[in-house]
């Protein structure tokens, strides 16, 4: 099955596909941060990811690949 | 099975819009739409000024980057030498529906071949957060501070109502970025209206509306459900002029 | 080649036809309504568009589509109008794209008159629109040298990517005249424009046209760029007329249909037997300072009269290339009314110096 990868580097981590996924198994990180500054979206669960690419849709940065 | 990578019709540069603004995500769709109708080859884009005056470092594409609000205007001196060619501008409301009001008006009045992505986000981000023709009554900028008064900066205007009126327009919607399912919804939309100036049809135009968070000072999550609650009230999604069916 | 009567600004379209323009955006405005109006008629027949903008503001935009397109584009207008265009032509200019504009000169500040006047000469020639450019002038003083110096411009403008004025007075947009029109270009012939926007195959470099250039670090060394491409384009592409000016003590100048009239005034002169002559501008930017500075230096001249249809405007340029060495002085009329030869005459017996 298709997984979630999110592109650390790419991220600005504003949040939009933690709260649109149906899973909700996406996170930004509490203390680490990108090369940006910014603390980023993480797949907490990937096993329980179920490729629907909803967070692909609202990313606004192309952070994240699922394949 | 659903598989998402990044178009090719993107580049690989860094948007530079900030955390949770949809104009990357309006980025994306009209992007996919040109590589899957397999037009961006010959497809010629306007970046406008504003937010998105740098969107030609994004389109994988050949791409003008035109003065404030005439982005229609050159559009329509690209298509008419052109027509061959898929021509499209990308404006903001600052844009499109203040200083290029007479533009957007007469290029959709003419029924010019081109289509228009139009970012209604209800203020000038790029200068810092001022006042657009699309703020909503009440909501503050900072050439409104105490909120937008209609005694004093006047009524928001419905920019795809009001071209739907015309004869020129072959197709006129307005769709939504504040979560997911709009997204796919609004691609829908998008990718008609290219179809219509590939049919030859005349002049397209998708208002999409986003968020602006940080010149709406709030969270980017915060902004989209501002969208969903307070922006999309005013500003109904729909289609409201198709000439190929009866809408509305 | 047959010659034919022809009303100016008729005359002006078909020439801009048969250069290569294939591609008219225009907007109503009195003296030039007949370029517009030729253009709708003919344009489509040579297998070009013409658009009537909502504005002169969208029309140079219009222009500036097209012209990025790689197609030889070109509006036209009347003094208000241009003003309008000013920003179109800075972003055209800032963007390297060649085009034509032309600007029927009408009185003004403000809504002005609508007879015949030269008061844009300063727009025309020291910006205009904001920032550092240039425009190529061109100011014809007949029918003939309008249609003529159509081809030049085009083919200039091409040239130096930038854009390319045609500067004319009211009168030649209105009088009529006998002219013969060269035989339309082969749009083959013209070199090619690979910067153009034509939609991108994948193949070499996609093309950007823009005028942004937000680095100081980008912006500062393709302005010393400009800047050099204008000195080269002073070099090589000044043009007048000198008219009796070899021995002349008298020097009158003016260009466009002012200096038809200093003409007929040194001929009064010299028959009075005062050594006059004339030097007409034909481009104004580049301004031809060599001619000026050739008869400023003879020792037998006395002086230069800049006579103009304006409070005064090119008598800068004049005096800049005259530079100190010989007394210049102005005679005007302005407000659309024109000067007689007789006034000439009596402004440099009256004691221009």
């Amino acid at each position: 099955m298709p997984k979630a990868k999110i592109k650390k580097e790419v991220c600005k981590g504003c949040g939009l596909c933690v709260v649109n996924c149906p899973k909700k198994i996406l996170k930004l990180t509490e203390r680490e941060i990108n090369a940006m500054g910014y603390n980023y979206c993480q797949v907490s669960d990937p096993e329980a990811c179920i490729g629907c690419a909803m967070c692909a849709a609202i990313c606004p940065d192309c952070a994240i690949d699922v394949d | 099975m659903p598989v998402f990578h990044k178009t090719k019709v993107l580049t690989d540069v860094p948007m530079h819009y900030c955390p949770g603004c949809t104009h990357g995500v309006v980025h994306r769709l009209v992007a996919e739409c040109l590589e899957e109708l397999g037009v961006a080859g010959k497809t010629i884009g306007v970046a406008p000024v504003g937010c998105a005056v740098f969107a030609y470092n994004y389109f994988n594409l050949d791409m003008a980057e035109a003065a404030h609000g005439r982005a229609p205007a050159m559009a329509t001196g690209i298509k008419r030498v052109r027509p061959e060619c898929v021509v499209f501008a990308y404006q903001g409301d600052g844009d499109l529906a203040s200083i290029g009001a007479a533009e957007t008006v007469h290029a959709a009045a003419r029924g010019e071949n081109i289509t228009v992505i139009f970012i209604n986000n209800g203020i000038y981000g790029m200068t810092g957060g001022q006042m657009a023709p699309t703020t909503l009554i009440g909501a503050k900028a900072t050439t409104c501070p105490y909120g937008r008064d209609p005694k004093v900066n006047g009524y928001p205007v419905r920019v795809s109502e009001m071209l739907a009126q015309l004869d020129g327009p072959s197709y006129i919607a307005r769709v939504s970025t504040h979560n997911a399912r709009a997204v796919l919804d609004a691609k829908k939309h998008i990718r008609r209206a290219f179809e219509k100036q590939i049919e030859g049809k005349g002049f397209a135009l998708v208002e999409v509306l986003t968020g602006c968070p940080t010149n709406w000072a709030m969270s980017p999550v915060d902004a989209l459900k501002y969208v969903e609650e307070q922006v999309i009230p005013y500003y109904p999604l729909g289609v409201y002029k198709d000439t190929d069916k009866e809408v509305r | 080649m047959a010659r034919q009567l022809m009303k100016g600004n008729e005359a002006i379209a078909e020439a801009a036809i048969r250069a290569g323009c294939r591609a008219f955006f225009g907007y109503p405005i009195t003296p030039q309504n007949e370029i517009p109006e030729y253009m709708a008629a003919h344009m489509a027949e040579n297998g070009g568009v013409f658009v009537q903008a909502e504005s002169e503001v969208a029309a140079i935009n219009m222009v500036y589509g097209a012209a990025a397109a790689g197609f030889r584009a070109m509006t036209s207008s009347s003094s208000p109008g241009i003003s309008l265009k000013q920003e179109g032509i800075s972003y055209i200019a800032a963007s390297d794209l060649p085009c034509v504009i032309v600007n029927i000169m009408r009185a003004g500040p403000g809504l002005g008159g609508i007879q015949s006047a030269q008061g844009d000469y300063f727009q025309a020639v020291k910006g205009g629109g904001h920032g550092d450019y240039k425009l190529l002038v061109f100011a014809p003083a007949s029918i003939q040298e309008a249609v003529d110096l159509m081809f030049v411009a085009f083919d200039k403008a091409d040239q130096y990517r930038m854009p390319a004025m045609i500067l004319g007075d009211g009168m030649i947009g209105q009088m009529m005249e006998p002219v013969e029109l060269p035989p339309a270009v082969d749009l083959q012939s013209l070199p090619e424009k690979p910067w153009c926007l034509r939609g991108w195959d994948g193949q070499g470099e996609r093309r950007i046209v823009s005028s942004l250039r937000i680095q100081p670090e980008d912006l500062e060394p393709y302005l010393n760029e400009q800047m050099k491409k204008w000195e080269r384009i002073k070099e090589d592409e000044a043009r007048a007329e000198e008219y009796r000016a070899e021995d002349a003590e008298i020097l009158l100048t003016a260009y466009g249909t002012p200096a038809r009239i200093c003409k007929s005034a040194v001929e009064i002169l010299r028959a009075e037997g005062i050594k006059a002559g004339l030097i007409r501008p034909i481009t104004l930017f580049p301004f031809p300072d060599r001619a000026f500075r050739y008869h400023a230096a003879r020792p037998e001249v006395k002086g230069f009269v800049s006579v103009e249809l304006s409070t005064g405007q090119m008598i800068e340029d004049v005096r800049l290339a005259v530079d100190g060495k010989k007394p210049v002085s102005f005679f005007g009329r302005c407000g659309g009314a024109v000067m007689s030869e007789d006034e000439i005459v009596a402004f440099v017996k009256g004691g221009a110096f």
